[in-house]
């Protein structure tokens, strides 16, 4: 018992790291407020593109989807870091990140996206082109408000797993949080930093996983 | 050195295939086992919680809701670097294995808990009255329905734990993705790379055509 507190509870190396987790937690959230932006927009493009009438976008936006949603994250980010450098583009380690995770939360968001879309009824659509509006038009003012009403909680859960992949940027060496809790850990040989790092995860995450458990019951009932 | 010749190299890619398809086996039976485990857990923390006992069915969601919000690489770097400290001496193989289980266990149990509390009251009432017990209503009457109901968003989740399964490079987990890296320094040639790619998206291109199917097939009626 003795052991299992001073290996993971240690709170003499708790508080020697905290100021270096909150450095990273700055740049953890600089990248959320990257990354989540960029994937709402990507998702949208991509579930646009898939609902479109002409198969020659549709088919190309089915194929992007559905093969990021088969790459794990991190190979794409390693794809793009390790490999991009080979075709002469070197991209540091925040642009590398923002670029795989662009990628890959487009084709999550736009699932999410279209499913909202799909939902709203083509009579929507249509009283909306025969009251004048444009295809644009219907889309943004008719449809899209719609769809993500529908969606709503199934964009939050999936914005949760954003953040939480925003520790996979540590791989990289971008000094996000987990990455000063690892290097932390390896000069104290001691994992008291990381499970201070799953603290601050816990702490920010924890009450929206609530809420989405909650939501959920609430449309099951 | 031109576009062919970096990212598709015949040479490099003869060289260092073997290597990323011994690591393809790595990643395909820790996903078949995750996937066994993590359902299987996950059924089982569900039909506890059905049971209603208050304490027990407080620790399931303390248990659901932490492992949902906790990165995975976090749990597995804790579990890698932390439990040597306390004499458990754990390879990375199994390191992987248990915290992706539980990972997967965790979500399972919300998916297959919201597909249990949406089979109607009446359905129980009136299981109940012809007289099954508590247990056979639960499973010859409850499941059959809230399963049905949780498999598009359980094959969503299971894909995306089991592609977690690549984190495991970082704990020197031999998959594809750590050969692919390994072979990707030895040779200077970002055609490992490729390979590795290729590889998950051979592997999991399927079971995403599979969820989406999934999907159209036994969609949640929306009202």
């Amino acid at each position: 018992m003795e052991q299992i507190a001073q290996q993971f509870f240690n709170l003499d190396i708790m508080k020697a790291s905290f100021p270096m987790l909150m450095e990273g937690l700055k740049i953890t959230f600089l990248l959320v407020l990257v990354v989540v932006p960029l994937g709402l927009m990507g998702g949208l493009v991509a579930a646009i593109a898939s609902g479109a009438k002409s198969r020659w976008i549709r088919w190309p936006a089915y194929a992007f989807v559905d093969f990021f949603r088969s790459m794990p994250p991190l190979v794409l980010l390693i794809a793009v870091y390790a490999g991009l450098p080979f075709a002469g583009i070197r991209l540091d380690p925040f642009a590398a990140v923002a670029l795989a995770f662009l990628l890959n939360n487009s084709a999550y968001y736009g699932e999410v996206y279209r499913a909202g879309i799909e939902a709203v009824s083509p009579g929507q659509t249509e009283a909306a082109r025969s009251t004048g509006l444009s295809a644009p038009q219907t889309m943004a003012y008719v449809v899209l408000p719609q769809a993500v009403r529908n969606v709503l909680p199934d964009l939050v859960s999936n914005t949760v797993e954003v953040v939480k992949l925003t520790s996979l940027a540590s791989v990289v060496s971008l000094s996000e949080m987990v990455y000063q809790a690892d290097m932390a850990r390896s000069v104290t040989y001691n994992a008291s930093p990381i499970v201070l790092a799953a603290g601050v995860y816990l702490v920010l995450l924890w009450p929206v996983v609530r809420l989405i458990s909650r939501h959920g019951r609430k449309i099951a009932s | 050195m031109d576009f062919s010749d970096a990212f598709l190299n015949a040479t490099v890619l003869q060289k260092y295939a073997p290597s990323i398809l011994s690591g393809v086996w790595v990643t395909l039976y820790l996903s078949a086992i995750i996937v066994v485990a993590g359902t299987a857990l996950g059924l089982i923390l569900a039909c506890i919680r059905a049971c209603g006992w208050k304490a027990v069915n407080f620790v399931i969601i303390v248990y659901a809701d932490i492992l949902r919000a906790l990165p995975p690489l976090v749990l597995i770097l804790i579990a890698y670097f932390g439990l040597p400290g306390v004499g458990v001496l754990w390879s990375s193989n199994l390191v992987l294995f248990i915290v992706l289980t539980l990972i997967l266990a965790a979500f399972a149990e919300e998916i297959f808990w919201a597909g249990i509390t949406s089979v109607g009251k009446g359905q129980w009432e009136a299981s109940r009255s012809t007289g099954l017990g508590f247990a056979q209503t639960l499973f010859w009457v409850v499941l059959p329905q809230g399963v049905r109901m949780g498999l598009p968003p359980l094959t969503n989740r299971a894909i995306a734990v089991t592609k977690m399964t690549a984190l495991g490079s970082v704990i020197g987990v031999p998959d594809i993705l750590n050969q692919a890296t390994t072979a990707q320094s030895f040779s200077g040639n970002a055609s490992p790379l490729t390979l590795a790619a290729l590889a998950y998206v051979a592997l999991f291109l399927p079971f995403v055509l599979l969820a989406r199917w999934l999907e159209t097939r036994f969609a949640w009626k929306r009202t």
